[in-house]
């Protein structure tokens, strides 16, 4: 923890430099007749953050923080077990939406969920897994008038049904 | 009287038949999500905000209200039956609630709980009804530099009163306003921190993104992590019978509590940013002070249920007047009611009163009837919410990662977004681990917008002389208020110091 504290806030500080090195593409001075320039607010702003880092770092130097007094690792296996396969879940799901569209990835998501992480039965996966895309579907396409991403044109046949359903 | 006859008209509002079937489902949905170990009402309105442009302004923000009201009540069901605090803003009944439910008692508690909500729900509706339209009036009268100084408060009361490591909130509080920034100057109308040169970013960064990506993502990441273990439910036994000896009880040995939670609930709730969490573990401390027995205190007393949940409930009416008000969110679940009227076409503050009036009290009024609704659902089906909580989480994680990722699209409309949702949900899991307070970010995203021009405007106002803040007569007394909060923390310190060194 004591080590991630300062690589983070060392991080956040590096963001900080960039986001104060961004904002003086536009002025970050006063201008007469028209006030602060556009790049005025962000700049001071990432100033802020900037400084906030350093108090942070100030602090873990003094090890006035938990984290910054703690031998312990940031996380154990199980949470870098969790963070992988769950957080890795998400990240494929969202690459997934542009290949199989997003009624695709929300069910091959559920299976992923339900049946790898969650060890529930196929009959149960592959109910919610089905029912809930459709559902979707109605809801945001019939109901609600949103399309959602179709994916690559192999999905073309599938929504060509359910359109003839709504419409 | 004014008032009165404005909130009758607001009722009716409220009891249209779609109004009132959102309300009715928006309580039982919120008290699912306020049960929810992980999620509170802010998970629930960020993640289903998206979903209320099917219905008009009005409804949808009723709608989210009734969400918020039920997970207020939802919140002691899974702090008493399971030990574990639905929200963050339950954490104190679990102090009692818990010890009532192990030694048998769990329908005293959670009746008590429901009868402190409602009394704490009805007081803070009543203050609410009398001080909105005053506080409206006032506002009306408010310049650049006075919403600038509100706004100022709003993020001093995060540092001052937050209780969170000082730096790592300014850190927050200066990148949600950074990220407000993102897109298009709207005043030069230049583009601005388009990031890594990324053309989404010239779109600018939708609250709801941020939101979405902190409360749907993130913390339901970090849930996961935390909860690894099993958990003990305890299934209260309520019967009518029992139900009615559960009220007399609870009426006779809660009183106490309750008082103290629904004013002081309420007063906390309207302070910019405080919210229902520091009201009700404020509440539950001075029931405990002014008790003739205190050491009764965590080992299962109804009035240390009543004082949390009474006070929770009228906090979030209570911060509901700044943000309906003023402009100014009183807690991170208004901090995106907000967000949600900007998107609807609404200006919040106190033009609101005047323009859409009908609106207004629609809300006001369907406060009251979201009240007696959360009430009678949740006393009729405590069991049946009992029941769903032993819903396996690996049911319940991927549902709200979808619904996150769906809404999230139907909102914004772009891949962009739901890449950055999953990069902030991320980001936030990992703060989070190391005590960043993410709440002052959402609350900054929100206000940026405001914020940003109203300081420009002020300062065009006065050639930019900075002292404008503090001489005119009411943002001057805010902006003092405003530093001396932020400077709150510091002075503690140093008379800490000072008594030490004396001693």
């Amino acid at each position: 923890m004591r080590q991630g504290e300062i690589s983070l806030a060392g991080l956040l500080a590096l963001f900080s430099l960039y986001l104060m090195w961004k904002s003086t593409e536009l002025p970050i001075g006063y201008i007469r007749g028209q006030g602060p320039g556009g790049g005025f607010w962000p700049f001071w702003l990432s100033v802020g953050m900037l400084l906030s880092c350093v108090a942070i770092g100030w602090n873990w130097w003094r090890g006035k923080t938990p984290a910054s007094v703690s031998d312990e690792p940031l996380m154990d296996s199980f949470g870098w077990r969790t963070v992988l396969h769950v957080g890795g879940g998400v990240t494929a799901f969202v690459a997934l939406i542009s290949v199989v569209s997003m009624y695709g990835a929300v069910a091959l998501f559920f299976v992923y969920y339900l049946r790898f992480l969650g060890r529930h039965s196929w009959a149960l996966t592959l109910a919610i897994a089905i029912i809930l895309p459709i559902g979707l579907f109605f809801f945001f396409e019939g109901a609600m008038q949103i399309s959602m991403p179709q994916g690559l044109p192999f999905t073309q046949p599938f929504f060509d049904v359910m359109y003839d359903i709504i419409y | 009287m004014e008032a009165l006859s404005f909130l009758a008209d607001g009722v009716l509002v409220a009891l249209e038949p779609l109004n009132l079937v959102l309300i009715l489902i928006g309580v039982t949905v919120g008290l699912f999500i306020g049960a929810m170990p992980g999620l509170g009402s802010v998970n629930g309105v960020a993640i289903l905000l998206p979903i209320t442009f099917l219905v008009p302004p009005g409804s949808a923000i009723i709608f989210l209200a009734a969400i918020y009201y039920g997970a207020m009540y939802g919140g002691a069901i899974s702090s008493v039956t399971m030990g574990i605090p639905g929200a963050s803003t339950a954490v104190a009944t679990t102090f009692d609630g818990r010890p009532l439910a192990l030694q048998g008692r769990a329908s005293l508690a959670l009746v008590t709980a429901a009868i402190a909500s409602f009394v704490g729900g009805t007081v803070a509706n009543v203050l609410f009804t009398l001080f909105a339209p005053l506080l409206a009036t006032m506002a009306l009268s408010f310049g650049p530099p006075e919403i600038f100084a509100l706004m100022l408060l709003a993020f001093a009361t995060f540092v001052g009163l937050g209780g969170d490591d000082i730096p790592k909130t300014i850190f927050s509080i200066c990148l949600g306003l950074v990220l407000a920034t993102v897109g298009f100057d709207t005043i030069s109308g230049e583009p601005r921190l388009v990031l890594f040169e990324i053309d989404g970013f010239l779109r600018g960064i939708g609250f709801i993104v941020l939101a979405i990506g902190v409360y749907g993502i993130g913390e339901m990441l970090w849930t996961i992590e935390q909860t690894r273990g099993e958990v003990t439910t305890t299934n209260p036994k309520m019967t009518f019978k029992g139900m009615v000896a559960d009220t007399k009880e609870a009426v006779r040995r809660g009183w106490k509590g309750t008082w103290i939670g629904s004013i002081l609930g309420f007063f906390v709730g309207v302070l910019p940013a405080a919210g229902a969490t520091p009201g009700s573990l404020m509440s539950y401390g001075v029931a405990k002070m002014v008790s003739k027995n205190p050491e009764e205190y965590g080992k299962g007393t109804p009035d240390g249920v009543a004082a949390p949940e009474a006070a929770n409930n009228s906090a979030s009416t209570g911060s509901m007047l700044p943000m309906l008000t003023l402009g100014i969110p009183g807690s991170p679940t208004t901090a995106i009611l907000l967000g949600g009227m900007v998107i609807w076409g609404l200006t919040p503050g106190p033009r609101l009163f005047v323009d859409q009036s009908e609106f207004v009290w629609g809300l006001i009024g369907s406060f009251y009837i979201s009240n007696i609704a959360a009430l009678l659902i949740n006393l009729a089906f405590i069991p049946l919410f009992v029941w769903m909580l032993r819903m396996p989480f690996t049911i319940l994680a991927p549902l709200i990662f979808v619904l996150s990722i769906v809404g999230g699209f139907a909102a914004s409309r772009s891949m962009h977004d739901l890449w950055l949702i999953v990069i902030f949900g991320l980001a936030a899991f990992f703060l989070r681990k190391f005590d960043y307070p993410l709440a002052p970010a959402v609350l900054a995203i929100v206000l940026g917008p405001i914020a940003e021009p109203t300081m420009r405007q002020s300062l065009l106002l006065s050639s930019g002389d900075p002292t404008i803040f503090f001489t005119r007569p009411i943002a001057g007394p805010i902006t003092v208020v405003a530093i001396i909060l932020i400077l709150l923390p510091a002075i503690k310190l140093l008379r800490r110091k000072r008594s030490e060194r004396a001693a």
